[in-house]
This record gives C-alpha cells, sequence and structure tokens, in this order.
C-alpha cells in the first residue's frame, strides 16, 4: 500500500508540472504575455518617461504623476483629478446600483417565474437582441427620444405637464446614467441568472415550510446563494463604467469629464507619459475594487 | 415536546389531479397519532403527491386532511402542524447548521439569542452539538439527516412527514440511518410519514405500511400482516418473495421460502412440475429460479428459496427436473 502511492504521487506530480503541461499550457500562456502583460508593461514603462511637445523622452522621472496630483494637497478646493475621480466613481455607483437592482429583477424572473426551460431560454435570447447593434448605434438612438425637441418633451408639452423643453433629458448626468443601465444591465443578468438557476428548488419549500413569508425567502435564501453571480455581475459593470469615455463623451454631450475622457484626450493630444500615468492610476483604483469585491465571495470556487 | 395527542392524520377522498392525469385518486386513510406510517409504492404511484399535499406544497384537486381536530387542506404549510424532511434534506448551503435549525424561528422574528440557543438544543438532542458551526458541504450524509432532523424538530410539530430520507445516503449509511429514524420516533412519540419505494424500508421501520399503486390504496397493514397476506396481485409482487400462481381457478400467492422442492416429479393437487433453471447463492439462503411446465402458473418466474444447509445436503442443477408443492395453509389467495 504504501509503496504504491509512494510511487503514484511523484508521477501524478511530474504529470502537472511536467513539460507536456508546460506546453498545453503555451499557447494560451503566449497569447496572454503578448497581449496584456507586454502592453501593461510598456504601459507602465511610459509612464515614467518624459514628453516634450513633439517628442518622447525615454527616461525614469515621476513628473507625471506629481503633474496629475498638483494642487491635490489642498483640502478645501478639490484638484482636477480628484474631481474627475469623484465624478466617475459616483456614474460607476450609479450604473451598479440600477444595473444591480433591474439585473436581478430580471434574472429573478426569468430563473423563478418563467416554468419551462424553452420560454426562459427565448426570454434570454430577447435579452441579448440589443447586442446585435453596436454600442454608439444604441447610445445615439436615445437622443431623438430625449432632444429638446424630442418625444419625450413633445409629449409632456402635449399632456401640458411642463411649458418648456426639459433640458436634462439628454446631455446631462441623467442620460449618462440612462446609457449606462441601458448597455450593461445585461453583465448583470446573466451571472445572476446562471446563479440563481443553480439553487435547488427544494430550498425554496424548505423555506416556506419554515414559515417564511416570500420577501423573507428572497432576503435569506435566494439573495445570499445570488451572491456569486451578483458580484462577478458587479465587477463587469464596474470594470467598464470605470474605464468608460465613449458613453459619458456621447451621452454627456462632451460636456463631462471622466478618468476615461482625460485619457482619451490626453493622447488625442500625444501626451502619452501623462495618460499613461493616468492609466497606471485608474487601474489600481479598479484593482483595488475588484480586490474588495472579491474578498466578498471566492470566485475561484464558483467557476 | 410533549407528544401530541391531537396528531392523528386522516385523510378523505384525497384527490391530485394534474390537467387529465389522476396522480392521487380519492384516497382515504387514518394514521393513528404516533405511529410510523409507510407510504410504499414504484414511482408515480402518487405517494410523493400524498405527502406533498399533507405538507401543503401541493393544493389537493379534492378531499380533506384532517390533523386531530383540525382540518388543515388549506392551510399555508407553516400553520399546519406538520414539518417536512426533504429527499436530500434541502439545507440551506449559505448557514451553519446551527442557523438551519433556527432558520424558522428568525423567520417568526425571535431573537437572535434565543433562537441559536433553542437550535444548539435541538442539535445537541440529535449528537450534533459539535458541528454547529459547520457549513451543510462539510457534514456527512448522516449528519446532514440529523440536522434537517433538528430543522423539523424547532417548529414542535405534531406530524413529521419525511421524503425518501434514506434514499441520498450509501447502502451501509442507509441501514443505520434508518435505525436512528425508528429510534427517534419512538423517543418523540410524534407521527411519522415516511415516502419509500423500498419494501424492505417500510417493513423494517412502519406501524402501518401504505402501499400504493396508480394513485390508489392497494393495503394497509402492519408490515407483519403485509408480507403474510397480501391482499393484491400488485402488493405480493412488489413486496417481492411471493410466487403467484393461478390454481383452480384462483389466484394465490405462496412467499418462495414456503415452498417445496422435490426431485420425484408425482401428482399432487397442490404440486406442479418444473425445470431448475438458475441457481442463486444469496448466503443464508440459497434462490432457486424455475421455468414451470404447463399453465398452472400466472407468472413466468417462479423461485424458491432454500435454507443454505438444506440445499446443500441434496444440491440442485440446473436443468434438473423437480416438482414445487406448498401446503394448503400457506397459500393465500389474492382478490386481484
Amino acid at each position: 500500500m504504501s509503496a504504491t502511492t509512494s510511487t503514484a504521487r511523484p508521477v501524478s506530480a511530474a504529470r502537472r508540472t511536467g513539460p507536456a503541461a508546460w506546453l498545453q499550457a503555451a499557447p494560451l500562456g503566449l497569447v496572454f504575455l503578448l497581449f496584456f502583460i507586454v502592453p501593461l508593461v510598456l504601459i507602465l514603462a511610459v509612464s515614467f518617461w518624459d514628453a516634450s511637445e513633439y517628442e518622447l523622452i525615454p527616461a525614469f522621472t515621476p513628473k507625471n504623476y506629481i503633474a496629475i496630483f498638483d494642487g491635490c494637497s489642498n483640502a478645501s478646493d478639490l484638484c482636477v483629478t480628484l474631481k474627475t475621480y469623484y465624478s466617475t466613481l459616483k456614474f460607476c455607483f450609479l450604473a451598479w446600483i440600477f444595473t444591480l437592482v433591474i439585473g436581478f429583477t430580471v434574472a429573478y424572473f426569468l430563473a423563478f417565474h418563467v416554468k419551462t426551460v424553452g420560454m426562459q431560454t427565448v426570454l434570454f435570447l430577447l435579452c441579448t437582441i440589443p447586442f446585435w447593434t453596436s454600442n454608439v448605434i444604441r447610445m445615439i438612438s436615445w437622443v431623438p427620444l430625449l432632444g429638446r425637441n424630442g418625444l419625450i418633451n413633445d409629449m409632456l408639452i402635449g399632456l401640458r405637464l411642463v411649458s418648456q423643453p426639459q433640458e436634462w433629458l439628454l446631455f446631462s448626468s441623467f442620460s449618462v446614467v440612462l446609457a449606462f443601465v441601458h448597455l450593461f444591465t445585461i453583465f448583470m443578468i446573466v451571472p445572476i441568472f446562471n446563479s440563481m438557476m443553480r439553487i435547488d428548488r427544494a430550498l425554496l419549500e424548505a423555506a416556506l415550510d419554515a414559515g417564511a413569508t416570500p420577501w423573507q425567502t428572497l432576503w435569506n435564501v435566494i439573495v445570499p446563494l445570488s451572491r456569486t453571480g451578483i458580484i462577478i455581475g458587479s465587477i463587469f459593470v464596474i470594470t467598464i463604467v470605470m474605464g468608460d469615455f465613449v458613453t459619458i463623451g456621447v451621452m454627456g454631450g462632451q460636456q463631462i469629464a471622466s478618468v476615461g475622457k482625460i485619457i482619451q484626450v490626453q493622447t488625442s493630444y500625444l501626451q502619452f507619459p501623462l495618460a499613461a500615468a493616468n492609466a497606471v492610476i485608474l487601474l489600481a483604483v479598479v484593482l483595488m475594487i475588484i480586490w474588495a469585491l472579491t474578498r466578498m465571495v471566492d470566485i475561484r470556487k464558483e467557476l | 415536546m410533549q407528544p401530541s395527542r391531537q396528531s392523528e392524520l386522516e385523510l378523505i377522498k384525497l384527490t391530485k389531479r394534474y390537467g387529465n392525469t389522476t396522480a392521487v385518486d380519492a384516497i382515504d386513510l387514518r394514521i393513528p397519532s404516533g405511529s410510523y406510517c409507510c407510504l410504499l409504492g414504484p414511482s408515480g404511484c402518487g405517494k410523493t403527491s400524498t405527502l406533498r399535499m399533507i405538507a401543503g406544497h401541493e393544493d389537493a384537486s379534492d378531499g380533506d386532511i384532517l390533523l386531530g381536530s383540525r382540518n388543515i387542506t388549506v392551510l399555508p404549510a407553516a400553520e399546519r402542524g406538520t414539518a417536512m424532511m426533504f429527499q436530500s434534506y434541502a439545507l440551506f448551503p449559505h448557514l451553519t447548521a446551527q442557523e438551519n435549525v433556527a432558520f424558522s424561528l428568525k423567520m417568526r422574528g425571535v431573537a437572535k439569542a434565543e433562537r441559536l440557543k433553542r437550535a444548539q438544543d435541538l442539535l445537541e438532542r440529535v449528537a450534533m452539538g459539535g458541528y454547529a458551526q459547520r457549513k451543510p458541504a462539510e457534514l456527512s450524509g448522516g449528519q446532514q439527516q440529523r440536522v434537517a432532523l433538528a430543522r423539523a424538530l424547532i417548529t414542535e410539530p405534531s406530524v413529521l412527514l419525511l421524503d425518501e430520507p434514506l434514499s441520498a445516503l450509501d447502502p451501509f449509511l442507509r441501514i443505520r440511518m434508518r435505525a436512528e429514524l425508528k429510534r427517534w420516533q419512538l423517543e418523540l412519540g410524534f407521527t411519522f410519514v415516511h415516502v419509500t419505494h423500498s419494501q424492505e424500508e417500510a417493513m423494517a421501520l412502519a406501524d402501518q405500511v401504505v402501499v400504493m399503486n396508480n394513485g390508489r390504496i392497494e393495503q394497509v397493514a402492519t408490515p407483519h400482516a403485509l408480507f403474510n397476506a397480501p391482499a393484491t396481485e400488485f402488493v405480493a409482487r412488489f413486496m417481492g418473495g411471493h410466487n403467484v400462481l393461478k390454481h383452480n381457478d384462483q389466484t394465490i400467492a405462496v412467499r418462495s421460502d414456503r415452498m417445496q422442492l422435490l426431485r420425484t416429479p408425482g401428482r399432487s393437487s397442490d404440486a406442479l412440475n418444473a425445470t431448475v433453471q438458475a441457481i442463486e447463492y444469496q448466503g443464508s439462503y440459497v434462490l432457486v429460479s424455475l421455468g414451470a411446465e404447463g399453465d398452472l402458473t400466472a407468472s413466468d418466474d417462479l423461485s424458491v428459496m432454500l435454507q443454505e444447509a438444506e440445499f446443500f445436503n441434496a444440491p440442485f442443477e440446473v436443468g434438473t427436473a423437480v416438482q414445487v408443492s406448498w401446503r394448503a395453509a400457506d397459500a393465500h389467495r389474492l382478490s386481484a
């Protein structure tokens, strides 16, 4: 017995770490290296470079980072960077809370109120149909609806609810959050639905047997058991919104600042070192948020 | 926990229809207070639907369910005085054993300290006190069953409903937990209604076995009466260990271990000629399968159980022509 285990163990260990295993992992490893690690390292390197009006100067200087936080030590008046982060985090929070509530509700309906698998599939596919067109098209299609002479304003005036066209409907914080929710709710629905489908239906009966009301069952059984889906969906939405510049640009009428927007503007003026430094800071912030989220759930266990 | 005197359960013309199919067809049943009752039958016979109607997880299409002096037919599950133990226990995977047991108290708004204390007391009672902080995934099947029992007991039910509670366990554990269930029932003294498809389980546990088939009750009897006097051909076949024979225009059942095998074919009214087709050694007895000659048998498989010693004194071989007979007293007439 002991002889077999002592010989069997090195064999399986060798199988896991031997050349064959490395070879099998190599293709994906190379893709990762080439398209993820190398660009990231380059950005990190460039963020320490120097630049003049017309050229990039390879160097190792912290001046880009210093420039970003210039004036941020003043507590009474926030510097541009902190203001921008505050605004971006605010959008991020609003988009997150709305996509979460709507996504959870839709997933709950699909998972627990639609009885047949066929109908679930049909309705689920229906949720993905908007993705057949591009993000930008879906954003722009809000313009005729929300604009000064758009459908909503026409209707409000027609119903005599307001006397003047409402300006806050379009190119405002409202329209930005609306677009985020419209575009990204599906990223909440999918993982939450997936978590919910794994909940044993007998648990709901057990809760009923224990005298739980439907709301109590929702709060004490379904929400905790959907936690993984909620957190994965949250990571999707938060990382996308934190780096977004297109939606904020189009729906904010190019008037609202965001971290992504700053980086985009800086790259368009060829201030690559400054943009790279901003990107590194953004990456650090997003990684911290994700780290905090993953502290709440062991993703590896759930996938 | 007082054994309630109010725990006699009575079903009156209880019916469950799903669309055009009738799962439970107007059954009448009285389960005495404090007894262990097994609903036994093949899958699709209506036993689980019956249990779920008693529990309140399924609406009765027709008929009434009485518990003690109360009609509980339309009450919500939690107000019936029944508690259910689910097939794979349905313990909440995100809660500890203690929180699982305390769940229904939490739903009723009992303060945290009090509900956790009562849960702990019940866990001690089912010898799970040391596992209070474990999650269900960290418990063995048998331990999960005990936690599920504690969770069912915390509502102080007068009837415990068990839906194939042993089917999730491996065979050895199944026999151990079966004994434990019986012990608990005797200790707690209230009514257990246990759904199973295993006749062995029903015979080992029940005071009263209810054999169901096609939504109807075939027979209600003690395990002993059921095995020695099956009422119908279905019961005789489903319980196993019986030969069903057509004899003198009657259908009779004879227990396999009461049949005699003779080497010398002769003529006797309570006997028939057959050939040995297979021999299976089963330990304490040997199962001899026979192919009968003529049209005397209702079934084509006929089997005789011989004591190990009796068989090895004079072993039969496959292909031997034999005569099977039985004593008239051992033949039992079937109604259908």
